[in-house]
């Protein structure tokens, strides 16, 4: 019955990668504006993403 | 909102917000047919495409950047309409913003007017269309927005000025730190739930491998194979229990501290027994471990936990954004004797506010003219008003009951802001104190009843039937674990987040989170008459002599009465009267000058129609303004409709019988009390509250504030005085009645689907339990109807989210 032993660690291993995850997307703020995911669905081009950060244009001396 | 007009001369206008009050739930046919302005959907004056410049260039913006889909998308949600932009004040942002470390600005603001998805979609559209902007994102839940830019702190007002022009208002919100700690909890409870939800999901695996392996008649499990699978059990329940149980040990400590039990003193106490006696067991190489019961209970409970905790901050976020637009109201006395009324923030030490009656006292300072009683009990907790003479010492967050005043600041800015959040915030929570909710009144039976019937277990079992102290003790604790009160810990929260989320969508902020059940309850509706059965302003009727409406006006600027704002906004720029003594459901008086009732002013002409005011001054003949006042549009069908779900509809007034009669026989109300005092309107609502009746309250003026306060639970339209808004447990946007109904019917709603729960939880005790108690319950079973329970609680809750969707 090695097996299980086996099977353990990998089952075990998967749900940790799981909750790894969703402690990264509670950190990462998606549980804040829930209304606001739901709502964004609807439009076609609404940001996904918050606006990708330009970087500051400056002009090459 | 505010009925005193910027003076002409003022500065560098933006643009403002339409009042929230207008209506808001106009049809879409209305909308798109000829006349309606082609912005806001409001009827445009012959043929024209707007009703207003302000509406002209708002759809100048969105149609000059291609966003004309907004005004498709915004058809998706019929009671939505586009903002009608009117003249605001400027904000000092520069104090708000916050210098990023890589160099660009962030500023974060309270959005006034946000309506719906497509409201989110305009305003990031049109800020993702300025090249300087790094960040623009609107938080829909909270309704804030996070704008981030690279440049100088100037940009902001252009910034921030775009938005404004299509309509919205924007306040700047840096009450951060009252937000972190609710944050941080939140976090806290969502963290222990996923840890909690990965250990019962592995360890329910396990078990179902262990309860197989043991049922199997031809080749059980082996005893080697078991003790590894309960040991594997036992490594990721104990530190799961460990980490996600802390906020029901943490509670349960307190309240064993402060000698009293609540609902997490069992739960503790069933969870730790059960998993103390399960590692014996897998110690000792036993058959029967509980890890599984122990975890997935703290599972569900964590579910309860964090839709608490979701009902509540909701609760607190509305509260803190009412505060927030509120507090924008401070008039600050400029030299040549005008009135400006700008931030709280902006008021520099020194200068003069001018403190209206009924209004709340926005910064520090000495008083420096007038005399009034001082409502401190925000501030000190003193019940009694205290009279304040010119040198006293006032906080902000005091209510002003008396007359104007003229306060000099000490002490502004940020710093009283918040304090003053955090007070009034306490306070309301503070409130919750009166009512016992029904949660907790059902614990307050279980807990004990709960505690003793395992305590009988384990003597039963110890001393009668002879049991080994381990075999007692271990069927005590299935006792225990399946009395824990897993579903009655959902049965409430679950069905309050989805009654005040749909309540939130509707324009309803509830402002207490046990508002709820007592508006389940309520069984007589009280209806105030001027500003909440009639149209909030009333129109100015006749040509009355300008220098007594002046006069007249200079007076009427002291008070937030609805007839006395409506006389101000007829006269226009005024300059404001010293020394002005309101009299609450009288009128306002200074020195023998006298603007009020009929009888305040001496007055005794036959009763005319409609209502009126009367300015009396020593030597001229009195002068009477009579103001055409309407029901609301929706007020007749409402009241109708009240009675047939069975309430009983009253109206109590402090104005005259005749107009009161008029109004009560248009609306159809029967029983109508005229000329009540606030006084007697709070001994008629005790009076009503000795009789057993639970009387909602709706009300909107200061001579209200004690009735919604004496009520069992009271609301207010959001154009009511500060102090009612403060007071009422329920604020309704909008310029119907009709969120009154949708309130009580949705909180009679949730109030049975809670019952409902509670008697599925409870039922389910009482089969269990005798179970438990003969020692029949092996872990699979325990696990099996625990998580069933559980699961069917939630399923009923849910079956209110998609009644109310229909």
């Amino acid at each position: 019955m090695t097996i299980i032993l086996y099977l353990l660690v990998v089952s075990l291993t998967i749900a940790a990668g799981g909750l790894w995850f969703f402690m990264w997307s509670l950190r990462s703020g998606q549980y804040d504006d829930l209304d606001g995911a739901a709502n964004r669905i609807l439009f076609d081009d609404a940001a996904d993403a918050p606006i990708k950060k330009k970087a500051p244009t400056q002009a090459i001396p | 909102m505010d009925a005193i007009a910027a003076p002409a001369s003022y500065p560098a206008m933006t643009r403002r917000v339409r009042n929230p009050d207008d209506d808001r739930s106009v049809a879409v046919e209305d909308r798109l047919s000829a006349g309606a302005c082609a912005h806001c959907g409001l009827p445009a004056p012959g043929g024209q495409t707007f009703c207003c410049p302000g509406c002209a260039a708002a759809h100048d913006i969105i149609e000059g950047l291609g966003l004309g889909r907004y005004y498709a998308q915004r058809l998706l949600d019929a009671g939505a309409r586009a903002l009608r932009p009117e003249p605001a004040e400027r904000w000092d942002l520069a104090r708000h913003i916050v210098a990023k470390p890589d160099g660009t600005k962030e500023l974060t603001l309270a959005v006034d007017g946000l309506q719906c998805g497509a409201c989110v979609w305009l305003i990031e559209s049109v800020l993702a269309k300025e090249p300087a902007v790094t960040a623009g994102r609107v938080n829909m839940t909270t309704r804030r927005l996070r704008l981030g830019w690279n440049g100088t702190n100037d940009d902001a007002d252009r910034l921030v000025g775009r938005i404004e022009t299509l309509g919205y208002r924007l306040v700047p919100f840096d009450i951060s730190a009252l937000t972190a700690s609710r944050d941080r909890t939140g976090r806290m409870l969502m963290r222990s739930l996923a840890v909690a939800g990965f250990a019962a999901g592995n360890v329910m695996l396990i078990s179902i491998g262990i309860w197989a392996g043991q049922g199997h008649v031809t080749d059980p499990i082996g005893p080697a194979t078991m003790a590894l699978l309960h040991w594997v059990s036992a490594l990721i329940a104990m530190p799961a229990i460990a980490y996600a149980g802390r906020p029901f040990f943490a509670s349960a400590l307190a309240a064993l501290r402060q000698r009293r039990t609540n609902m997490d003193v069992p739960i503790s106490l069933g969870v730790l027994l059960v998993t103390g006696m399960s590692l014996m067991e897998t110690i000792n190489g036993n058959d029967h471990t509980y890890f599984d019961s122990a975890v997935t209970l703290l599972f569900f409970l964590l579910v309860g936990r964090v839709l608490d905790h979701r009902a509540r901050g909701q609760a607190r976020a509305t509260a803190e954004q009412l505060l927030a637009l509120r507090s924008a109201d401070v008039a600050v006395l400029q030299p040549d004797g005008t009135v400006r009324r700008c931030a709280q923030e902006q008021v520099a030490e020194g200068d003069h506010v001018l403190v209206a009656a009924g209004e709340r006292i926005g910064v520090d300072g000495i008083l420096e003219t007038g005399t009034a009683a001082l409502d401190t009990s925000l501030v000190t907790g003193e019940s009694l008003p205290v009279q304040a003479e010119p040198g006293t010492q006032v906080y902000a967050g005091t209510l002003n009951l008396g007359a104007t005043l003229t306060i000099r600041a000490t002490a502004t800015g940020a710093a009283t802001l918040l304090a003053e959040c955090v007070r009034l915030i306490e306070a309301a929570e503070a409130r919750r104190g009166r009512f016992v909710v029904l949660a907790d009144r059902v614990a307050k039976r279980y807990a004990p009843a709960v505690h003793l019937c395992a305590l009988l277990t384990f003597l039963w079992w110890y001393f009668a039937m002879g049991a080994a102290a381990g075999q007692a003790l271990l069927t005590a604790s299935a006792v225990l674990i399946i009395t824990c009160p897993c579903a009655l810990a959902l049965a409430v929260p679950a069905v309050q987040v989805i009654a005040t989320g749909r309540l939130f969508r509707g324009g309803m902020l509830l402002k207490s989170p046990t508002a709820l059940e007592r508006l389940a309850e309520v069984d007589t509706v009280v209806f105030d008459k001027t500003g909440t059965l009639t149209e909030p302003l009333l129109s100015l009727g006749g040509s009355p002599d300008p220098v007594a409406l002046r006069e007249a006006a200079s007076l009427a600027i002291a008070s937030r009465h609805p007839l006395a704002r409506s006389l101000v906004s007829a006269a226009g720029a005024v300059v404001p009267a010293e020394g002005v003594v309101e009299y609450p459901g009288q009128g306002l008086a200074k020195g023998e000058m006298r603007l009020g009732s009929r009888a305040f002013c001496g007055e005794a002409v036959a009763a005319a129609e409609g209502p009126e005011m009367w300015l009396a001054r020593p030597g001229k003949a009195p002068v009477r303004f009579c103001f055409d006042e309407r029901p609301r549009s929706d007020a007749v069908e409402i009241v109708g409709r009240l009675r047939i779900m069975g309430l009983a509809v009253k109206l109590i007034s402090g104005d005259r019988p005749e107009q009161v009669q008029r109004i009560a026989e248009q609306l159809g109300i029967e029983d109508w009390q005229a000329d009540c005092s606030p006084v007697d309107k709070v001994s008629v609502i005790e009076g009503w509250g000795k009789e057993g009746r639970n009387v909602l309250m709706v009300g909107d003026g200061i001579n209200d504030s004690p009735a919604l306060a004496a009520a069992s639970v009271s609301a207010s339209p959001a154009t009511a005085a500060d102090v009612s808004q403060t007071v009422a447990d329920l604020v309704f946007q909008g310029s119907k009645l009709e969120p009154v109904l949708i309130a009580l019917r949705t909180a009679r709603r949730a109030k049975s689907v809670m019952r409902q729960n509670l008697a599925l939880s409870i039922g389910y005790n009482i089969v269990m339990v005798p179970l438990a108690v003969a020692g029949w319950v092996t872990p699979w079973l325990a696990a099996a109807a625990m998580s069933s329970s559980s699961l069917l609680v939630m399923v009923n809750s849910l079956r209110l989210h998609r009644e109310m969707k229909r």
